[in-house]
């Protein structure tokens, strides 16, 4: 084993993404991790390290959990946690292993069961119990923050970035919102994993329920679940292999996490925006690509409000320029730039942990040239985006191999 | 709002209502400046560890909102929620006394803060609370 700098994916598969009610987070798990490995024609035994999140139940151990059902075999496991990006933190501490020269072969693993989940980031404190007002926590609050001082729910935030987008740049609309949610859900009638593939018109969009202004539900992700897995190596490794195998390995030509630094009023309401346009900079210096090489993204559309903001953070527009790019039909899979052609989080689904590594799934099927009728057609270069709150975002660059 | 001190309890410690006017207060880092509402270990911009306390401005401007309608159990709903930008301070708050909806608040709209009673706990203390007004 030696250190190298060149990182392949081999495997990679994801479940059918929606509700599993016989299947518990093990099995969909070991679905996901066992077709990945049969994807890379490798076994357990090749794999040397595995890196595994399960973010509901992070202190449960999934990756061993799911060693018992697959294959001991004594290797290290770590078990991440990073709010919605824990699948591509997952993947990249497995790269990170593979790319150090501590294995050879990595294997990746996110799970989720969030079907019936309900609002996610509402605090959970029960209220108007207490005897006393007594002050507690960090702003020696007397009472529950979570709707006197703002929101704390998922859908809120992100309506919040959004509407700060338009409070800088001006031009966006509640129905430019509902037309981005439009585009995604349009796209999932081509994806056969998706959790849901229905096409929904604007009127239908913007008259459904309203969760915060200005994202209705059909706007928001669908929670569910799923599991989604991949197995990596480096490039010495892949020359040993098969012309199939070769051919069919994607380059991770980048693969950045960071954290959200320091600015003026980021703990107030979380700033989405600088984390992102950093590790979109640092993807594409790493990668030698530019936005415009891109053949298709796959970006983390938690909510409408969201993916407007990062056709900006990922520079696939001028600064400022969201709204006008959309406005283009840059983004439908017939556009300059598809976006989410796979359906997005608000259709295809987002069991949280598995969501990192199935957006990279869903590049990889098309620069393999394997996604049937979504495909997008001659597709050789990718970006994969997910951020969770708190905050952290992954950002990969994958490319079709040359061989 | 006139409100006497006694008896009274704000629903968070950066709430102050008995210095003059009810008011916020940040800690600021005496080294860099940065402003924090919460209970600080350090500065997370520059890593200093003194801070003073300093007043936030009570006017200020719409940043960014919400119209909250699906909501945790128990907390009423819809509400307004919004960043504030009082003079370079961002602030987390709710707006009030405005119809929670789209054709009446817009960002960039000037407020001010006001305060409201959360109730009485059994020993006659009113917790108080704060929220943002539309500045007429």
């Amino acid at each position: 084993m030696s250190a190298s700098d060149d990182v392949w994916i081999l495997g990679i598969r994801m479940t059918k993404f929606g509700k599993h009610p016989d299947l518990d987070t093990v099995d969909l798990a070991a679905e996901a991790a066992i077709g990945a490995l049969d994807d890379a024609g490798v076994t357990m035994a090749d794999v040397g390290v595995l890196a595994a999140g399960n973010l509901m139940n992070a202190s449960a151990g999934i990756g061993q959990q799911l060693q018992k059902q697959i294959g001991q075999t004594g290797i290290p496991v770590y078990n991440v946690a990073n709010a919605c990006a824990t699948g591509a933190t997952a993947l990249r501490t497995a790269i990170m292993a593979v790319k150090a020269g501590e294995a050879d072969y990595g294997m990746a693993v996110g799970v989720e069961k969030l079907a019936g989940a309900g609002l996610l980031g509402a605090g959970g404190v029960k209220r108007g119990d207490a005897k006393t007002w007594s002050p507690s926590g960090r702003y020696g609050a007397v009472a529950p923050i979570d709707g006197r001082i703002g929101t704390e729910t998922m859908p809120g935030v992100f309506a919040q970035i959004g509407i700060e987008y338009d409070h800088k740049y001006g031009g966006l609309s509640f129905e430019l919102f509902a037309r981005i949610s439009e585009k995604n859900h349009a796209h999932s009638t081509l994806n056969p994993l998706a959790a849901y593939q229905k096409k929904f018109t604007l009127e239908e969009i913007m008259g459904d329920v309203m969760i915060a202004y200005p994202n209705t539900r059909p706007m928001c992700s669908a929670n569910c679940d799923g599991a989604a897995a991949a197995v990596v190596c480096n490039g010495e490794t892949l020359k040993s292999l098969s012309l199939q195998q070769r051919r069919r390995a994607v380059k991770v030509s980048a693969s950045v996490l960071t954290t959200d630094p320091y600015e003026e009023g980021c703990q107030v309401l979380p700033n989405v925006n600088t984390l992102t346009r950093n590790a979109a900079g640092t993807a594409y210096e790493q990668a030698g690509v530019s936005p415009g090489d891109l053949d298709l993204v796959e970006l983390h559309d938690c909510f409408a409000t969201a993916e407007l903001v990062h056709y900006d953070n990922l520079m696939l527009c001028e600064e400022g320029g969201a709204a006008e790019f959309f406005n283009s039909g840059a983004t439908w899979r017939d556009g300059s730039t598809p976006v989410n052609v796979s359906g997005g989080l608000q259709s295809k689904g987002h069991p949280i942990a598995a969501t990192g590594i199935a957006n990279i799934w869903e590049i990889c099927h098309h620069l393999r040239g394997e996604a049937g009728d979504r495909q997008i057609a001659n597709a050789k270069i990718g970006l994969a985006h997910v951020i969770g709150l708190g905050s952290a975002c992954g950002v990969h660059i994958l490319e079709r191999s040359a061989a | 709002m006139e409100v006497g001190v006694a008896g009274q309890v704000p629903m968070v410690d950066y709430l102050v209502l008995d210095d003059g006017e009810p008011h916020l207060v940040a800690n600021e880092c005496a080294s860099c400046g940065a402003r924090f509402f919460d209970r600080r270990n350090a500065c997370a911009k520059c890593f200093a560890t003194q801070f003073t306390t300093v007043p936030i401005a009570t006017e200020g401007t719409v940043r960014a909102f919400t119209i909250v309608a699906f909501a945790a159990p128990g907390v009423p709903t819809p509400f307004v929620a919004a960043v504030i930008d009082c003079d370079g301070t961002q602030v987390r708050a709710n707006l009030t006394n405005i119809e929670p909806d789209p054709e009446h608040i817009r960002s960039g709209m000037d407020v001010r803060l006001t305060t409201y009673s959360l109730g009485e706990d059994s020993e006659g203390t009113t917790a108080v609370g704060f929220a943002f007004s539309p500045a007429v």
